[in-house]
């Protein structure tokens, strides 16, 4: 089975804090930290199980700059087979739409059985390219999946829905996954590893070997651009309590305490 | 007159909370834009549901098929296309739901309508449409415009608007549209709702709650949240990540695709906020916080908040509340 794996390069926010940068579409990236987006990591790793499990290839591609080698070495020192990076400035600020069409140029050229990404991206969360990848390729999908069954010819997936609920359906082969975060649990990589993907070649590629033109990606070709950024305003603020952590604690406990809940 | 569509999303023969929400912000624009609210219900017997709806909508467009049962992406997106060519509505809204999140990108590449995803707001400046949305977990919000078009497709977050019901009620005119669905759909079957199996716990009835999220950092410090939550007389609860990582059963989980929880005490440790917990615990009485960055938006929902390191809090609290109690540190 060959599996083509998208992946994001993204900051990693969750702790951070954020500043928005002079331009006012886009954040300061200095200091933070960049890794695979969370939901692409278990895509890889699913991947790199259904090949060590049935056979064939895994191929990981991305979308960005030299920095987003590191994602790709880390999908190489997992065990995929190939990685492929398309970069050109003009691919910037492309959002949903046009970054699925990119992905489109070079996986149709590819052989693949099943396409695999993460459910949505950590830093814009559109959970849409993949789904739009999957119509323009014409091929079947489902998103959200929890549990990956792969049988001949078809998939068996668990969709995730609200409250707990999952739904179970049949996908027919080739079909493009969009993985859930807890499908599986993404492994470390070795030392073995990341050494034998500081080895293999990273495939590097242009607008021009995409056979898109200008106006296919970026803001052009996008659907939605951004107008600003900006800091959500606080409808509502908590009250801060401040001090030692043993004066804080103090607080916390009287708090607690006047509620009659101790 | 122009129309907006909004798609009812049902399940198991409920209507689901984000119709109303979306029906209630589709008809403000309506009435603000001078266009017609028109509510979709995609079915198999759905009698009930569309009534539900003309309360809403001036207009409810019914499609009954047995194959429409439940929901199906492959099904949806014929009907839909149909309906959307023939009636050029300027708008479609759907939920950024596990529904909505299958459909609506297909569609609208299908379409080539432009489409904005996971909306906090929107509104039309003559026949453009801008929106608002989140990046970055909700630490940032972005306004953006939609390219021009005619016929423009957004998902709406849940438990962004408030529903409410038209007084009057609308009264709408509900019509039977036939089903374009010639053929069983052989590239995507449903085969069963799967319910995850019953835990040991039950956090719903818990009347004090310790969440802990992501900041935790690893799961050697999962026993001493746990002792701090019994210390407390409480039961240790937590957001995605958590149970993502295997480190706490689902059970645990709160949040838009876990639990949804009321507590007397909801004590938030090392969690951010993102809007899928959030959904599932900001109906707590007491809301108290402990995150180390100020701008978590856990701060926006919490009652009292505590801008630190919560591995110095936590060991502090737990003696305060064995203090308190009088047994031995």
């Amino acid at each position: 089975m060959d599996v083509v794996v998208c992946v994001k390069h993204v900051p990693e926010t969750a702790e951070a804090e954020l500043k928005i940068d002079t331009s006012g579409k886009g954040i300061e990236k200095t200091g933070l930290v960049f890794d695979i987006n969370e939901w692409d990591d278990y895509a890889l790793e699913e991947a790199v199980r259904i090949k060590e499990k049935q056979g064939g290839t895994v191929t990981a591609i991305t979308i960005g700059s030299q920095d987003s080698e590191s994602t790709l070495r880390k999908c190489l020192a997992r065990g995929a087979d190939t990685a492929i990076r398309l970069t050109d400035p003009k691919l910037e600020n492309s959002d949903a739409y046009a970054t699925a069409k990119i992905l489109h140029s070079v996986i149709k050229n590819q052989h693949y059985d099943l396409i695999l990404t993460g459910m949505q991206a950590a830093d814009d969360g559109n959970a849409a390219t993949g789904t739009i990848l999957a119509e323009l390729l014409a091929i079947p999908h489902a998103t959200m999946v929890k549990k990956l069954e792969l049988a001949t010819g078809m998939a068996k997936v668990n969709r995730e829905l609200e409250g707990g609920l999952e739904e179970q359906l049949e996908v027919k082969l080739p079909a493009l996954i969009s993985v859930q975060t807890g499908i599986n649990e993404p492994r470390y990589v070795s030392i073995m590893g990341i050494r034998k993907a500081m080895q293999k070649e990273i495939k590097v590629m242009g607008l021009a070997d995409t056979g898109l033109s200008e106006n296919d990606v970026g803001t052009a070709g996008s659907w939605i651009s951004i107008d600003k950024l900006y800091v959500p305003p606080v409808e509502k603020q908590a009250q801060f309590l401040t001090g030692t952590p043993d004066e804080i604690a103090t607080k916390i406990v009287e708090i607690i305490k006047s509620r009659g809940l101790i | 007159m122009p129309e907006i569509f909004v798609l009812a999303e049902h399940r198991q023969g409920q209507l689901r909370d984000i119709t109303f929400e979306m029906l209630t912000k589709a008809r403000e624009i309506a009435e603000k834009t001078n266009r017609n609210l028109t509510a979709i219900i995609l079915g198999n017997n759905t009698a009930e549901q569309a009534k539900a709806l003309a309360e809403y909508a001036k207009t409810v467009i019914t499609v009954q098929d047995p194959k429409l049962e439940n929901f199906n992406s492959d099904t949806y997106k014929k009907t839909l296309t149909k309906l959307i060519t023939e009636h050029k509505p300027s708008l479609v809204m759907m939920g950024h739901t596990s529904y909505g999140i299958e459909l609506a990108p297909r569609l609208a590449a299908a379409l080539n309508t432009p489409l904005a995803t996971d909306i906090i707001d929107l509104a039309f400046e003559g026949d453009t449409l801008t929106v608002t949305r989140q990046m970055y977990g909700g630490k940032v919000n972005v306004k953006a415009t939609v390219r021009k078009a005619e016929t423009y497709l957004v998902t709406i977050r849940q438990a962004t608007f408030a529903p409410k019901k038209p007084e009057p009620p609308a009264n709408g005119q509900i019509t039977e549209q036939p089903t374009p669905l010639t053929e069983e759909t052989t590239t995507k079957r449903f085969i069963q709702y799967v319910l995850p199996p019953p835990g040991g716990v039950d956090i719903t009835a818990a009347e004090k709650l310790v969440g802990v999220g992501r900041g935790i950092k690893d799961v050697a410090n999962v026993p001493q949240m746990e002792e701090l939550a019994k210390t407390l007389g409480a039961v240790l609860a937590c957001s995605r990540p958590i149970v993502d990582k295997g480190w706490l059963p689902n059970d645990r989980q709160v949040g838009s695709s876990g639990k949804t929880v009321k507590p007397k005490l909801y004590i938030a440790v090392g969690i951010s906020g993102a809007f899928q917990h959030v959904l599932g615990m900001k109906s707590s009485d007491l809301i108290i916080a402990i995150n180390k960055d100020p701008k978590a938006p856990i701060f926006s929902f919490a009652d009292y908040g505590i801008i630190e390191d919560l591995f110095k809090i936590v060991p502090s609290l737990k003696n305060k509340i064995y203090e308190l109690k009088g047994q031995k540190v």
